[in-house]
């Protein structure tokens, strides 16, 4: 009955006539298009801020964005990415990643007794952890990211570029706001949030090839019980600190 | 749905019973509702982590009207918050999903789940204690051995009747994800459990260990795109499941052909009609519930406009489809906005399979007779629910001009939502549950 052009309704319902056969060139539709994507990059956003996601309301979410990102891709509104400037393309391909969204379902392997599994990552693990120590450092370079023109340099119309900023600005936004203030909260509630969020954070603002993948694969289920371990090499390495100071 | 039949095989007139707190927190809401085999009893789950069972009243002849309401029965706190320590994370006391086991002696069973843990549930009766004990008095303090000189007989004297529940299996460790939905096998021995990725079977007296039976967790969770939103065994064959996805498919498993079900016996997919496409195609084709009826031939869908019927015979398009409330395709939108879209409603068949219900919006809900084609919907609130009235059809004004009595789309209450409903068995008796309040109606006593 409605093509895609149904969200219109909602938004602009004085346009609901007329034909949808040249609608998505129409500038009403992209912009509604792009109202769109923002909501959902910004309900994405909301997910990886939680522990536990409610999945199967993320992988909706997310082949949503998909949906858009192929249609815009198609119609040459989604910024174009060239293949030597690979490093563009990380924050959203990142967000709608589903396996940032599961990412709090790192498994433990069920058959595997934990100890075993300690033993065998213990040494991956400081490997790791420098890792991530490195990727903190990137946060604070965020706005000189956000600012330099070279970064968002798209080959696409002014508008949609201005939107694009514009949606992605908010998200940036809304993660100052949560480092700035939620962050020591995050961390001396949730031993492992840090960890969470910093994979957003890289995840978002990942300016180099080699950190996105670093992420990726730290993410990866192979990997899941890496982090599963660190967890608990933290504590083991908590009560060693007591014994010590004791 | 152009026609609103003003008429339906049975009108439920509001009872006797709406059962509710008066002031209600989260922990109140209503989280599902289930009748056993036989409809003697109801059971509620809440937010809470709390199970509620109500029994239905014998029959009296000095009070025909009171035809056999149904009370509280037992209440008890079958969950409680936890904390996941290796995840940091709060685990909520929330009742997905209550199934009851066949009735085989006096007392009953269910089985109770949250996000991660299933419980076995014995709810039995007592109403006689024993009474005189050589050792102990009446109070139960140990008696001074020199005051005992003679030995007596301890007798069982008729007390007050108590109902008590106990846990007798907790049947945890084995989901990762969210169990949306529990289902147990027609050999009374077994059941599943399912979460967002896998499906597990468990032998009801073995906790300690169960089988995977589907995982569609793909290597690489980048690759992610579908989940599963419920699971259900076949009513007569104990081998044969279904379960459905977020991308509105259904598959049916046989548990025969290989341990671990990969590879599904039946694909049920409605090929998705082109004009109607938008990006909220997937979403609103996503499956929020699914049940076999009575005799294991249909299966019944809901997904978020309407209630499709499949018959086992036919993978390619359901037999019927219902409209629940086509008037939201227009609103798709702001209910994408409000997160309304990724609401979770289910359906129930009646008794004989001719009657479907689901929920909707504004504490309304619908019924679709299958054979004459007609529909109707009915609200569950407390000011239309005087008791012993009957109910009146509701309407919403599709376009054009509002008529008397008529709702208009825009002045819906999406807040007040009927996600969990429920069928007597064998007679025209349902459950409706709306936020903190059941409603039970019962057709017109004649």
């Amino acid at each position: 009955m409605y093509p895609r052009g149904i969200k219109r309704k909602c938004l602009d319902p004085e346009e609901v006539d007329g034909s949808f056969a040249d609608l998505k060139t129409v500038p009403s539709y992209t912009l509604e298009r792009q109202s769109l994507l923002d909501m959902s990059l910004v309900k994405l956003q909301l997910c990886h801020m939680l522990v536990e996601p409610n999945l199967c309301r993320s992988v909706l979410i997310a082949n949503t964005v998909r949906q858009i990102q192929e249609e815009m891709t198609q119609d040459g509104s989604w910024p174009v990415f060239h293949n030597h400037k690979p490093d563009y393309q990380a924050p959203l391909e990142h967000l709608v990643s589903s396996d940032v969204l599961c990412r709090s379902s790192r498994e433990q392997d069920d058959s595997k007794p934990i100890e075993d599994s300690y033993i065998a990552y213990s040494e991956e693990l400081e490997v790791q952890e420098t890792q991530e120590i490195s990727e903190l450092s990137t946060v604070p370079s965020v706005k000189a990211l956000q600012n330099s023109s070279g970064f968002w340099e798209v080959e696409t119309p002014q508008e949609n570029k201005a939107h694009f900023q514009k949606s992605l600005d908010h998200i940036f936004e809304s993660l100052e706001n949560r480092n700035a203030s939620a962050m020591e909260d995050l961390f001396s509630e949730v031993d492992t949030s840090y960890y969470d969020l910093d994979t957003v954070l890289t995840g978002m603002m990942g300016n180099s090839k080699l950190g996105h993948c670093e992420m990726l694969d730290s993410l990866s289920p192979q990997a899941a019980p890496h982090s599963h371990c660190k967890a608990e090499m933290n504590e083991i390495d908590h009560i060693v600190e007591i014994l010590v100071e004791s | 749905m152009k026609c609103f039949s003003r008429y339906l095989p049975y009108i439920f007139r509001p009872p006797n019973t709406i059962l509710s707190s008066s002031c209600h927190t989260e922990a109140d809401i209503i989280s599902t509702v289930e009748f056993n085999n036989t409809g003697e009893l109801l059971a509620t789950g809440d937010k809470g982590g709390r199970v509620v069972i109500f029994q239905r009243e014998q029959e009296s002849k000095n009070q025909p009207h009171r035809r056999g309401e149904y009370n509280v029965y037992s209440t008890f706190q079958s969950h409680e918050p936890e904390l996941d320590y290796l995840k940091s994370l709060e685990i909520e006391e929330k009742i997905n999903k209550i199934r009851w086991l066949p009735q085989q002696n006096a007392a009953y069973f269910l089985l109770s789940t949250n996000d991660k843990t299933v419980k076995l549930w014995k709810v039995s009766e007592r109403d006689k204690r024993p009474e005189g004990y050589n050792l102990k008095d009446e109070e139960g303090r140990l008696r001074d051995p020199c005051t005992i000189t003679t030995l007596r007989v301890p007798v069982l004297r008729p007390m007050d009747l108590m109902v008590e529940a106990t846990p007798r299996r907790v049947f945890s460790n084995a989901h990762t994800y969210h169990i949306n939905s529990i289902s147990v096998n027609s050999d009374y021995e077994t059941y599943m459990s399912a979460d967002d990725l896998r499906i597990n079977l468990w032998n009801l007296e073995i906790t300690n260990r169960s089988f995977n039976i589907v995982d569609i967790k793909p290597t690489n969770m980048e690759e992610l795109t579908e989940v599963i939103t419920a699971a259900e065994f076949h009513p007569h064959h104990c081998n044969t499941f279904v379960y459905s996805s977020s991308k509105g498919t259904i598959r049916l498993c046989d548990m025969r052909s290989s341990a671990l079900c990969d590879k599904h016996s039946k694909l049920f997919e409605e090929p998705e009609d082109p004009s109607n496409r938008s990006f909220f195609s997937e979403i609103i084709s996503s499956i929020s519930d699914v049940k076999f009826n009575h005799s294991g031939r249909y299966i019944m869908t809901r997904d978020y406009l309407t209630v499709k019927v499949w018959d086992l015979n036919m993978e390619n398009r359901p037999i019927e489809t219902y409209q629940v409330h086509d008037y939201l395709r227009s609103k798709l939108c702001s209910l994408y906005e409000n997160d309304c879209i990724f609401d979770k409603f289910e359906c129930v068949w009646n008794g004989s399979d001719s009657v479907i219900m689901t929920g909707s919006y504004n504490n309304f809900f619908r019924m679709f007779d299958r054979n004459t084609k007609r529909d109707v919907t009915l609200e569950a609130s407390r000011e239309n629910s005087k008791p012993r009235a009957i109910l009146k059809p509701r309407k919403v004004c599709v376009g054009g001009k509002r008529r008397k009595d008529e709702i208009s789309v825009d002045s819906l209450d999406f807040t007040k939502k009927i996600l969990h409903t429920a069928w007597h068995p064998s007679e025209n008796i349902i459950a409706v549950a709306a936020t903190n309040n059941l409603y039970i109606f019962q057709d017109k006593v004649n």
